[in-house]
C-alpha cells in the first residue's frame, strides 16, 4: 500500500475519532507518557511564572548563596546575587519553550517549503534548492546562528530567527524524500487528471500525507532549539534583559566548586525539557508508524 | 459528432540505447454516447494511451501525432492551464485502483467537492450539497452518511463509485476508465460496469474502456480495439469481432477464453504461444509474426497497415483468407 503512514493515522478500526485514537496509542506508551508529563509540568511552570513569581526573575531579592531547601520562601536557594533561583526556573521556561516552538516554526515553514517545491517539480527547481541546502549544510548550524547572534546583536527575536533558519536543512531534505515519494503515486495522478491545481495537490493531496514524519521531527526540531538557545545563553549571546537557563548555568558555572546547586539546577531543568521533547518524539513516531509492529 | 478524434498518436520512450516507441501510429474517434473498449495485454500500450489522452505523460515519455482533438479542440497543442482546465471538466479518468487514487486523509465528500470547487468554484454549501447528489446519483447508498467517511472505512465497489462521482462531477463529455473493475470482486464489477453504462447513457458521454478482459468487452463495450504491442490489430464492432474475429491475434484471444464448459468435458484452454515482444526487440514486420501461425515472409519483413475490413478495420497481410487456414489455427492451440 502507498501510504501506510498516514493510513495508519486514521485507521485504528476501533471507530472512534481518529485523533484520540492517535493519543491513546500515545499513552500505552510509558516513555511517551514519561514525555508528555515532562512536557506538561515545564508547560505549567511557563504558565505560572507570572502569577507565581510576578516580579522581575532577575531583582536581588534574597541574601547570595542561599542553599536549596534552607529557606522555605526561597525553595530552590538563590544564585551570587540574591536572585530567587525557582522564580529564575519559571521564567526561564516561558523564553525556552518561546524561542524552542517559534524557532522551530521558522525551520519548519523553511524546510517544508523548500522540500515541497524540489521533491514536486523536481529538475532545476530541485537542483538550485538542493544546492542551497547543501550550502546551509556545510555551515555547523551552531557555529552559524552564533555568527549571527554576534553580527545582530542578542534578542529574543534575533536569537530565535538565528536558530530557525539554521535547523532547516534536514527537514527540507526529509520533506523532499516524502514528496519525492508520492509524486508519481496514483494519488497525485488522479488529482491532475481531474484537473487539480499544482498548489492544491502539493497542499491538499501530498503534504497531509506526509505529516508523520513532520510532525515527528518538529519535536526534535523544538528540542534542538531550546538547546541551542540554552547554548548561546551560556557562551553570553542570551538576550540580557530576560532570564534563560542556559544563562543561569552560565552564571553559575564559576561557582561550581562550591556551590554546585546554581549550574546544576537550571541544567536540569534543559535535560528535562530537552528530554521531554525527545520521548515525545520518539512516541509519535512509533504511534503514527506502526508498519512494523501490526504484522 | 465524435467527442474524442486521435490522429496518428505515437508514444516514445528516449531512451540512452534510442527511441523506443511504446504506441504506433494510433487513430480513432469517439461519438457521444459510445463505449469503445481498447484491448489488450499487459504493455501493450493501453494505459499509456489513456494517460497521454490526459496529458499526463512525462519524460522520458514523448508523444508525436497529427492531434488530439477533443471537441474539436487540439491537446497537443494547448497549454498547461487550459489542458488543467480541460481535465477533471471535459476529459476525465477513472482509475484502477480507488483506494490509492484517493487521498487517505481526506472524507470522500471533500474530494468530490474538491473537483466541483477547482472547475466551477461556487461556494462551499452548494458544492456540498451537489456532491451528495452525485453520490446518490452514483448509488451510494446513504450518501448523507457516506459524505463524511474517510476511503478506507468504504468497501472496494463503494470507493470505486466515489472515483466515479469524482470524475463524473463535472459532466465531462470524454470518461476514460482504465481497468475500473480489476481490483474488484466479479459481482461488484458488473453492478459497477452497468453504472457506467448507465450514467453514459443519461449523459451522452464518450467512455474509453481499457480492459485485459475480453469478456467485460461483449457485453459493455460497442466497438472494440485490440492492440497488440503498441499498434491497433483489429477495429471492429463488439459483434462483429466475437462473431467473426479476423486477425489471427484476435482469434487467439477469443479462442484462449474459458467457455462454459456445456459438455462438461475437461477441455485444455487455447493458448498463444510465445511472449509479447519487449520494446527493444520489435520484430522487422508484423510484431505478432513470430507468435503468428500464418505468418510467412512477407509479414516477417513488412508492417502491415490498417486496411477497412468487414465494417471495421483490420492490420494484417492475411486476414482476408483467414477462414481457409483456420485448422492451422486450431493446431496452434492444441500443440
Amino acid at each position: 500500500m502507498a501510504f501506510p503512514d498516514s493510513l495508519i493515522l486514521s485507521a485504528d478500526g476501533t471507530g472512534s475519532h481518529p485523533r484520540f485514537a492517535l493519543l491513546r496509542r500515545l499513552l500505552r506508551r510509558p516513555s511517551a507518557l514519561c514525555g508528555l508529563v515532562l512536557m506538561a509540568a515545564i508547560l505549567a511552570m511557563a504558565v505560572l511564572a507570572h502569577p507565581l513569581y510576578p516580579d522581575d526573575p532577575l531583582d536581588m531579592v534574597a541574601a547570595p548563596f542561599l542553599h536549596p531547601g534552607t529557606d522555605a520562601a526561597f525553595p530552590l536557594g538563590s544564585d551570587m546575587l540574591g536572585r530567587d533561583l525557582a522564580a529564575g526556573i519559571f521564567h526561564g521556561a516561558r523564553i525556552s519553550l518561546l524561542i524552542g516552538v517559534v524557532a522551530a516554526l521558522v525551520s519548519l515553514v523553511i524546510g517544508i517549503g523548500i522540500g515541497a517545491l524540489s521533491g514536486y517539480y523536481g529538475g532545476r527547481i530541485d537542483a538550485g534548492l538542493m544546492r542551497l541546502t547543501e550550502l546551509f549544510q556545510t555551515i555547523p548550524p551552531f557555529l552559524f546562528s552564533l555568527a549571527i547572534v554576534a553580527i545582530l546583536q542578542p534578542s529574543i527575536a534575533t536569537i530565535t530567527g538565528a536558530i530557525g533558519i539554521t535547523a532547516w536543512p534536514g527537514l527540507a531534505r526529509l520533506v523532499r524524500a516524502e514528496v519525492l515519494k508520492l509524486r508519481h503515486s496514483e494519488l497525485v495522478e488522479a488529482s491532475i487528471s481531474l484537473g487539480a491545481s499544482d498548489a492544491r495537490i502539493i497542499l491538499l493531496h501530498i503534504l497531509p500525507n506526509v505529516l508523520a514524519p513532520i510532525v515527528v521531527s518538529a519535536s526534535i526540531l523544538v528540542a534542538s532549539a531550546i538547546l541551542s538557545e540554552s547554548s548561546l545563553a551560556f557562551l553570553g549571546l542570551g538576550d540580557p534583559n530576560v532570564v534563560s537557563w542556559g544563562g543561569m548555568v552560565g552564571a553559575g558555572r564559576e561557582v561550581i566548586r562550591t556551590d554546585w546547586y546554581v549550574a546544576t539546577i537550571p541544567g536540569i531543568a534543559i535535560l528535562a525539557a530537552v528530554l521531554a521533547l525527545n520521548l515525545l518524539g520518539d512516541g509519535l513516531n512509533d504511534a503514527l508508524n506502526r508498519k512494523g509492529q501490526r504484522r | 459528432m465524435s467527442l474524442l478524434d486521435v490522429k496518428n498518436l505515437s508514444i516514445s520512450f528516449a531512451t540512452p540505447r534510442g527511441r523506443l516507441a511504446a504506441v504506433r501510429d494510433l487513430s480513432f474517434s469517439l461519438k457521444a454516447g459510445e463505449t469503445l473498449a481498447l484491448v489488450g495485454e499487459s504493455g501493450c500500450g493501453k494505459s499509456l494511451t489513456a494517460l497521454a489522452l490526459l496529458g499526463l505523460l512525462e519524460p522520458p515519455a514523448v508523444m508525436e501525432g497529427n492531434g488530439i482533438f477533443l471537441e474539436g479542440r487540439n491537446l497537443l497543442t494547448l497549454d498547461e492551464p487550459t489542458l488543467r482546465s480541460l481535465r477533471g471538466s471535459r476529459i476525465a479518468m477513472i482509475f484502477q485502483e480507488p483506494m490509492t487514487a484517493l487521498n487517505p486523509v481526506l472524507t470522500v465528500g471533500e474530494q468530490i467537492m474538491e473537483v466541483i470547487t477547482e472547475h466551477e468554484g461556487g461556494g462551499r454549501r452548494a458544492a456540498r450539497a451537489r456532491a451528495v447528489a452525485l453520490m446518490e446519483k452514483v448509488r451510494i447508498p446513504d450518501a448523507e452518511r457516506r459524505f463524511a467517511e474517510y476511503p478506507h472505512r468504504l468497501s472496494g465497489g463503494l470507493r470505486q463509485r466515489v472515483m466515479i462521482a469524482m470524475a463524473l462531477a463535472c459532466s465531462p463529455a470524454v470518461l476514460i476508465a482504465d481497468e475500473p473493475t480489476t481490483a474488484l470482486d466479479v459481482t461488484i464489477q458488473a453492478q459497477i460496469l452497468d453504472l457506467i453504462g448507465t450514467l453514459k447513457r443519461e449523459n451522452g458521454t464518450a467512455v474509453l474502456f481499457i480492459t485485459h478482459d475480453l469478456g467485460l468487452v461483449g457485453q459493455h463495450a460497442d466497438r472494440v480495439m485490440v492492440m497488440y504491442a503498441g499498434r491497433v490489430v483489429e477495429e471492429r464492432t463488439a459483434a462483429d469481432l466475437f462473431a467473426d474475429p479476423l486477425h489471427p491475434y484476435t482469434r487467439g484471444l477469443i479462442a484462449a477464453r474459458p467457455g462454459l464448459g456445456g459438455s462438461g468435458r475437461r477441455e485444455r484452454l487455447m493458448e498463444i504461444p510465445g511472449t509479447v515482444p519487449g520494446l527493444g526487440a520489435m520484430p522487422v514486420g508484423c510484431a505478432f509474426s513470430p507468435r503468428c501461425a500464418f505468418a510467412d515472409d512477407l509479414c516477417r519483413s513488412t508492417v502491415p497497415t490498417s486496411i477497412d475490413q468487414a465494417g471495421g478495420r483490420i492490420a494484417c497481410h492475411h486476414s482476408e483468407g483467414i477462414h481457409d487456414r483456420e485448422p492451422a489455427i486450431r493446431r496452434i492451440g492444441n500443440s
